[in-house]
């Protein structure tokens, strides 16, 4: 039992989650007939991907990146904090996967008025 | 048969996905000291107290050091609802009304959102005005204004807001944030260059430009996504 690397473990479930997300949804968006299920797909590849993002910047018993005395100075007082760059990233990735979800959301509504179904196998039009 | 391939394909990206994850260490430290850094993160860490003034490291890599990424972030925010609106824009017909929510929301909705409604906005002002000092910034606090904006519109049909408003807040905030922009490249060398005093470190009044860039991309958000949420909840049917 004390063999067990806590590490080890918490990088395998980490990792494992987000790359499972990442596969959960492009299962939906391919295997998936319904557009609105097909959208809520990329955005559980979003969600995927931040997090894996997310988890290549964590350093082990890092703090957040925000300065919380003055004048702290980050190797003396002998804390840590994780890398700020991907979590910049991720914030500007939530804010663009929020305006694709928006815009495809819009079309779904269009072809539904259109075609009165958003299934893209009752969608006669797309075949030729 | 398809089942098969799509098996096949989401096999084959997990293991190109394993292959470099597992030569990434977790939670290993990267970062070398802070008197010499390796990474890009490291100098961010070590140069923002001093060049910046700002407790937030993220808020300044987001509005300063990628300041002109996160102005082509909100110009894109911008297009998606404009697109929205575009997209879902119909002629009124006779006869046409807008989807009504069967039931009318219960009284304890109602009376309860209009109670949290304003301290939802007073967070929301809060963590834009913070942004610089605490986490969050502006898209997060514009985020926290939609949803108040959000609760009541689920609770009041009658609840609408003015376009033109929205417009002008949206037309300011992006305008501000532009000639802050511009003004940087006339004062000093760069545009969105941090030309004002940057003040000490954890005041409210620090950081030169970042708190003035994140409180008018803060009004930009909150105002692009309740005119987001007003277009899908008032679409015509017949």
């Amino acid at each position: 039992m004390e063999n067990i690397d806590f590490n080890q473990i918490l990088s395998i479930a980490i990792y494992g989650s987000a790359v499972g997300l990442i596969l959960i949804g492009l299962y939906a968006v391919l295997m998936k007939k319904h557009l609105t299920k097909i959208i809520i797909g990329l955005s559980i590849i979003d969600a995927g991907i931040h997090l894996l993002f997310i988890a290549i910047g964590y350093i082990s018993n890092g703090t957040s990146p925000i300065f919380s005395e003055k004048g702290i100075s980050l190797v003396s007082e002998g804390t840590k904090m994780v890398d700020p760059v991907p979590q910049a990233l991720v914030l500007t990735a939530i804010v663009i996967g929020f305006g694709v979800t928006a815009v495809a959301l819009s079309l779904v509504i269009r072809l539904y008025r259109h075609h009165q179904t958003a299934r893209i196998d009752q969608i006669k039009t797309l075949k030729w | 048969m398809r089942k098969l391939l799509v098996l096949f394909l989401l096999a084959v990206i997990a293991f190109s996905l394993y292959k470099p994850l597992s030569t990434i260490e977790f939670g290993a430290d990267r970062m070398g000291s802070i008197e010499n850094p390796t990474t890009v993160g490291a100098y961010y860490l070590s140069k923002t107290p001093s060049e910046l003034s700002v407790a937030n490291v993220i808020t300044a890599i987001v509005v300063n050091y990628r300041g002109f990424d996160t102005l082509g972030e909100v110009s894109v925010l911008f297009l998606a609802a404009t697109g929205l609106g575009s997209i879902l824009y119909r002629r009124r017909k006779e006869g046409e009304h807008s989807i009504s929510i069967s039931k009318p929301s219960s009284q304890l909705l109602q009376a309860g959102s209009k109670l949290i409604y304003p301290a939802i906005l007073v967070l929301g002002a809060y963590v834009f005005i913070h942004g610089h000092l605490t986490p969050g910034g502006g898209f997060q606090g514009g985020a926290i204004i939609a949803t108040g904006i959000l609760l009541m519109m689920m609770s009041y049909k009658d609840f609408h807001l003015n376009h033109t408003v929205l417009t002008w807040i949206e037309s300011l905030a992006g305008i501000t944030f532009a000639t802050i922009g511009i003004a940087g490249l006339i004062v000093g060398k760069t545009f969105l260059e941090n030309f004002m005093p940057i003040g000490t470190l954890n005041d409210l009044f620090s950081g030169g430009i970042i708190p003035i860039i994140y409180i008018a991309v803060g009004f930009k958000v909150a105002a692009e996504l309740a005119g987001v949420l007003d277009t899908l909840l008032s679409i015509k049917e017949k």
